[in-house]
């Protein structure tokens, strides 16, 4: 934060980190894990409270920033990557986390994922995924496997889930990683992969709903996923990542499918942005020359 | 008194090349120190269709693009067709002979056909024609040939000197052409005077961003709109501004909003249907406290609706967008020139109370072209950014503890940007209390609830007082007093003079801020006037039930129009005899041209 009055580095702990207030999930949701998760991974980056951004949408796991010491923005359902999007361009010195569910970001705010995707905003998202819709107390969403009895399917899903896996990977996400919440060091490891890595960062986080989900449970997950690491993935194979982002079944792999360091990020492309800056601290107004310019092509 | 008058009609297909034409003659007169208003009807089309540009010039401020044509310029047969009935005694039609074949034509009018293949009988091409119509024009007008010459050579100097010397002379053919056959109109270019600069709304409202000090700027493509983006993106390099084209209009306003929260100055700009997407997002502004200014160039609906034309159909919409109550602020400008202006107005605004602000232009304001004084275009405005923490970095010291939702008498709550040490906190779209914690889900608190929601809503009540109040035009007795608000200012004050010269004395309160709304001030001028006649181009008459809706005022009559096609002055002289004599409370005037 080049511009900035650097008051003197402190180590941040997690204790610094916590919130006005503690969450109100319910007992054994997954998100207390990514909050967990979360925090140690700014707390290891080294990052202050005050030069992270964390912007949510609506959805119970959208209430994260509420809990979490740092600049926060609990905007509307679907909309945080758009609005963290702005952000980002107004003071790329920021860093900035979005949070929120599969429901908030793959379904409503479907369209802005996918943008904000190819553009390489320099954004780390993670998706608090469990397959169901909570705080609207239990409907299908856009993750929810096929078959899946909920209050809106009370006969079955008939309609196919999004793998947001190789999505990304295709929509031109350069850090694209699933975790999952009952192996928390793994998790860690995956966010504060994503807060260094410069570019758009995804980490969909299995984050078992206890309340609505009853198929896709801790258990579950448990019992299925294994670590790409320990597997041999190698996250700048094209091909291997795309394949192993599509296997759901007995085996359903966590861990860092897919990483590229060599593309410039939407803030690095633009050259308004190549000196002078975070935006939001330059100085208004139209330089008299600029402003004589500007008239005289009117004439 | 005006000494000249002229009015110009281009007309053809898309793709023809009428813009080059009308550009050229705008930029002859307002070097000249002559007044241009412009207006362009179009459709929605590439290439086809019929598109007439009419040109007004005058020594006096034109306020509208008129009623009348002194000449002519059909550039096919379809123009010729629509446009010749409605020529009058003294106006001239200039045409292509070879392929234009004029019809009935009213007595005095004259015909003036000019033949390409015998003015050009070694040059292809469709553009010819237009050269040689708008030399024989110019020599109708008395404008001497060097003016022209010298154009073409800079318009054609990157094609080389060959291409330039054809065209000039093609062009001398058709001004000699002119100065044999035809007889000149009584106009005659001024004295060179000092140049006025000539532009269009759209650009008015992006220069008038860029003098605010927008910093962001962001939109998705939509009619009539475009042209804010088209500025912006052009000179986003040179003055430092951030632009982008987003995926739909519910990213462009959350992206702005997420720039302004860090601290730009952001904007944005759309039509009706992009703004109907906007519209929660404008709640989350004003719940979050972030200020944005969002432009809605309205085009007539509802839905796609006529994506060309102009109306006046959406002050309901901005007034009802977003659910709940919200403090926000939303002015319609009158003009092109206050297009400009209102921008750094609203933006102090904004900043200093923390809420959304709209402006409401048209596709008339928007798309309309205007001479403009060079001299008013200051761009050394003042900027207030209210009170804001950490802005350059700075953030002051502070112990922890800092309330962004503060409650204060003016509702207004201290605003520190993002990355200042020391003010971390949360902003929220969810109710919350002072620290910005929710108080929507676990226990919902009424009482903080209330006190969250007067506190914005108290914001309001600091704005009015800022805004200047309404200001009556023309005699404070006249017989009938012409009420509008936004883009009809120009055509109303013509009527005005219109309906002098036949002996009605009218005056004109014209609306720019309509939220928060002067509504006391208003009433009390209007409870003063005789006769007060509503002036909008909307179906339902918006501004006359809102003015209802917020003051009980009744107006006595209503002039509307809802074809898409912008009042032209004498509609609405017609309208106010029709009303005076008592044959109607609700006039609708037929537009004459079908364009």
């Amino acid at each position: 934060m080049a511009t900035m009055v650097q008051p003197e580095r402190v180590k941040v702990t997690v204790k610094d980190l916590k919130g006005k207030v503690d969450p109100d999930w319910c007992p054994g949701c997954g998100d207390f894990g990514v909050l967990a998760a979360l925090k140690q991974a700014i707390v290891e980056v080294g990052l202050a409270p005050h030069e992270v951004l964390t912007v949510s949408g609506i959805g119970c796991s959208s209430n994260l920033p509420g809990y979490l010491n740092t600049y926060g923005m609990h905007t509307l359902h679907g909309r945080a990557v758009a609005v963290a999007t702005g952000a980002q361009l107004g003071n790329h010195e920021l860093k900035i986390v979005v949070t929120g569910g599969d429901g908030d970001g793959y379904g409503i705010g479907g369209n802005h994922f996918v943008h904000a995707m190819r553009r390489n905003v320099d954004l780390t998202y993670i998706v608090m995924n469990n397959q169901v819709y909570g705080l609207t107390t239990g409907q299908l969403s856009p993750t929810s496997v096929k078959g899946m009895q909920t209050k809106s399917t009370p006969f079955g899903s008939v309609e196919n889930p999004i793998n947001p896996i190789p999505l990304a990977i295709a929509a031109g996400a350069t850090y694209v990683a699933r975790g999952f919440t009952g192996q928390q060091k793994h998790l860690i490891e995956l966010i504060k992969g994503g807060l260094e890595h410069k570019g758009f960062a995804l980490i969909d986080a299995f984050s078992p709903c206890v309340t609505y989900n009853h198929d896709n449970t801790n258990e579950f997950f448990k019992q299925r996923t294994r670590k790409l690491e320990e597997m041999g993935h190698d996250p700048t194979n094209f091909q291997a990542a795309m394949e192993q982002g599509c296997q759901w079944g007995e085996i359903i792999p966590i861990g860092l499918f897919w990483k590229r360091e060599d593309l410039p990020t939407l803030d690095q492309l633009e050259p308004v942005l190549s000196k002078g800056g975070p935006l939001a601290h330059r100085p208004l107004g139209v330089a008299p020359e600029i402003a004589q310019a500007l008239i005289k092509e009117l004439m | 008194m005006k000494r000249i008058d002229l009015a110009i009609g281009i007309g053809g297909a898309a793709g023809q090349g009428i813009a080059t034409p009308g550009d050229i003659l705008a930029r002859i007169f307002v070097r000249r120190g002559l007044h241009v208003n412009a207006y362009n009807a179009y459709q929605s089309i590439i290439r086809g269709g019929h598109i007439f540009l009419t040109l007004r010039t005058s020594d006096q401020p034109v306020l509208s693009h008129g009623d009348k044509l002194d000449v002519l310029l059909p550039l096919n047969q379809d123009t010729m067709n629509r446009h010749l009935r409605l020529m009058r005694a003294g106006s001239a039609v200039l045409f292509n002979s070879d392929t234009i074949k004029p019809g009935a034509v009213a007595e005095g009018v004259q015909l003036c056909p000019f033949s390409v293949k015998a003015l050009a009988p070694t040059i292809r091409g469709d553009l010819v024609q237009n050269t040689i119509a708008l030399a024989a024009l110019l020599r109708l007008i008395k404008v001497e040939f060097e003016i022209l010459e010298e154009i073409l050579t800079l318009q054609f100097r990157r094609k080389g000197a060959a291409a330039v010397a054809e065209n000039v002379s093609v062009a001398r053919a058709g001004y000699d052409h002119a100065a044999a056959h035809f007889t000149a109109l009584p106009f005659s270019l001024p004295d060179p005077a000092k140049p006025l600069a000539f532009f269009e709304g759209n650009q008015a409202l992006a220069m008038g961003g860029a003098a605010a000090g927008v910093r962001f700027y962001c939109a998705y493509p939509m009619s009539p709109a475009s042209g804010v983006l088209h500025w912006m993106a052009r000179h986003a390099r040179q003055l430092g501004i951030m632009v982008r084209q987003v995926e739909d209009e519910i990213g462009v306003i959350n992206m702005a909003i997420g720039a302004a929260h860090t601290g730009c100055r952001a904007m944005c700009a759309t039509s009706g249907g992009g703004f109907a997407l906007m519209s929660e997002a404008l709640g989350a502004a004003a719940m979050m406290e972030i200020p944005v200014v969002c432009i809605n160039v309205q085009r007539a609906g509802p839905a796609t609706g006529v994506p060309t034309k102009t109306e006046q159909g959406d002050l309901w919409q901005v007034l009802g967008a977003g659910q709940g109550d919200y403090p926000r602020i939303i002015v319609a400008p009158t003009s092109i020139v206050d297009c400009f202006k209102i921008v750094p107005q609203l933006f102090n605004l904004v900043d200093k109370f923390q809420c959304p602000g709209i402006i409401l232009s048209d596709l008339l304001l928007s798309e309309g072209r205007s001479s403009i004084d060079p001299a008013e275009l200051d761009f050394n405005v003042p900027i207030d950014r209210g009170e804001l923490i950490g802005l350059n970095g700075d953030g002051g010291s502070v112990n922890g503890g800092f309330k962004r939702y503060l409650v204060t008498q003016s509702g207004i709550s201290p605003r520190a940007l993002p990355g200042t040490p020391g003010y971390a906190h949360v902003v929220a779209t969810d109710e919350h209390d002072e620290d910005g914690v929710l108080i929507s889900d676990e226990f919902t608190d009424p009482h903080k609830r209330q006190a969250s929601h007067e506190k914005r809503m108290r914001k309001m009540d600091g704005v009015l007082p800022l805004l200047p109040g309404p200001e009556l035009h023309g005699a404070a007795d006249a017989q009938v007093t012409l009420l509008g608000w936004g883009s009809t200012e120009g055509v109303i004050r013509e009527a005005m003079e219109q309906l002098a010269d036949t002996g009605v004395v009218a005056n004109n309160l014209q609306i720019r801020w309509l939220v928060p709304l002067h509504g006391e001030a208003i009433v009390s001028i209007l409870s003063r006037c005789r006769k007060v006649v509503v002036v909008e181009n909307n179906y339902s008459g918006q501004f006359a039930r809102y003015l209802r809706a917020e003051t009980g005022f009744t107006a006595a009559g209503h002039i509307r129009k809802y074809d898409g096609e912008p009042f032209m002055p004498h509609h609405i002289v017609d309208g106010v005899k029709a009303i005076l004599e008592g044959a109607t409370k609700l006039y609708v005037p037929v537009h004459e041209i079908q364009v």
